[in-house]
């Protein structure tokens, strides 16, 4: 439902960090816990990214499994549904380990390059 | 869900391929001609048919960014956090969906707290001042937000639409701001806006399954208040098993049984916020600033 909110986050840290040029791609790291609906990212970035540098932009996004560590028995779980209860001994006294990713990681800029130099 | 896919330099990720997606043996369209440009040269990856640019072509240069996506609204919460802070002000972020009770809890909250705490309120209402008049005429400094003011969401409040409220309260005559969120159980957990505590307002009308269904939510309250208790009687609402849901996403919430409407309970929703009050006066008169929001 906030990912309308999150595209403009997304565009104003992409523009900011392409140097006036046009950006082809945005690599994003997003954990399972964030509660991120990758159609509803996708569409939302397609209406935001409208024309300028973002124009032909596409988000990549990678999107990390949430695990958890017990603190009683020690043992990782990978949650397939977000409740916080240990795999092994269904403890609940557990740590988040990944899951609550939320990164930009890298964008890709476009460089005009003229043939000469390139051939 | 899109297609997991890995790229030559070692990410793999997934991405909707709508009818408009790449094509990663394009080299001239959006698809991953930046792999060739990263290795520098060094790659030789011929065989690139960029078709016929006029006497130009365009590359791709990779900037590695490793930035948070709301890090602007982080830094932005902890100013905001710092400001309340320095002039000794706890504060707290209410949530809930909408028609939990929040208001009418407010409503009872403001006159008991009167006589021993300042209450200011940050009211984030979508399009009315309805709960901000309710508000005002019990005694307490209310800023109504606008909640497009911010980062372009009506779903949440965020820290910067927070701190146009706080600017709109006399700061130095208050010893506690109740931040009353936009009734969602989603999007506000999702921003910090600069709170002491998160409190979250449920109402039994929901039903107990909500902490399963709204996971994050329940997850980030410090305080989960159990609302329109006096509705049990004529209600097929199971307490235990809401409090066994709750327990799954959250075990270590206080939990507080209430009923706005007929008062039963709230005097251990009002200890709670005086507690915090109390708090944030010691804290201003040890150190500004340093307590986190989780």
């Amino acid at each position: 439902m906030h990912e309308l909110s999150l595209c403009q986050a997304i565009a104003d840290t992409a523009v900011a960090n392409a140097d006036g040029r046009d950006v082809e791609r945005i690599r994003l790291r997003i954990g399972h816990f964030r509660q991120v609906v990758p159609e509803t990212l996708q569409s939302c970035w397609r209406m935001r990214r409208s024309d300028g540098p973002l124009a032909r932009c596409e988000l990549d996004v990678e999107y990390v499994p949430a695990t958890i560590e017990c603190r009683t028995c020690g043992s990782t779980t990978t949650l397939d549904q977000p409740l916080l209860r240990c795999g092994a001994c269904d403890g609940t006294d557990v740590a988040l380990v990944s899951g609550d990713e939320f990164l930009i990681v890298s964008i890709d800029v476009t460089s005009a390059l003229a043939s000469e130099e390139v051939n | 869900m899109g297609r997991f896919h890995r790229h030559p330099d070692g990410t793999v990720h997934e991405h909707d391929h709508d009818d408009d997606g790449h094509d990663h043996h394009d080299a001239d369209a959006d698809g991953d001609a930046e792999v060739e440009a990263d290795a520098g040269g060094g790659g030789g990856g011929g065989g690139r048919d960029v078709g016929d640019h006029s006497g130009y072509e365009t590359g791709s240069e990779r900037v590695m960014v490793l930035e948070q996506i709301l890090g602007e609204n982080d830094r932005l919460a902890d100013g905001n956090r710092a400001l309340l802070a320095g002039h000794g002000i706890a504060s707290v972020n209410v949530m809930s969906s909408p028609g939990a009770g929040k208001t009418s809890l407010l409503a009872r909250t403001i006159p008991a707290l009167r006589d021993r705490f300042r209450v200011g309120v940050v009211e984030g209402d979508i399009a009315t001042s309805i709960d901000a008049d309710v508000l005002s005429d019990l005694g307490a400094q209310v800023a109504l937000v606008n909640t497009s003011a911010g980062f372009g969401g009506e779903c949440h409040l965020d820290a910067v639409m927070v701190r146009a409220g706080l600017d709109r309260l006399r700061l130095d005559e208050l010893d506690l701001v109740i931040i009353e969120n936009v009734g969602n159980l989603v999007c506000p957990a999702e921003f910090d806006v600069g709170q002491d505590a998160r409190a979250m307002v449920y109402a039994i009308t929901e039903g107990e399954e909500k902490p399963l269904k709204y996971p994050v939510m329940f997850h980030a309250a410090d305080v989960v208040v159990v609302n329109k208790i006096d509705l049990l009687p004529h209600l097929r609402f199971d307490l235990d098993a809401f409090r066994s849901n709750l327990e799954q996403v959250n075990p270590v919430a206080t939990v507080i049984e209430l009923s706005a409407e007929t008062g039963e309970g709230v005097d251990a929703w009002i200890d709670w916020l005086a507690a915090q009050a109390v708090a944030g006066r010691s804290a201003a008169t040890t150190t500004a600033g340093g307590r986190g929001a989780d």
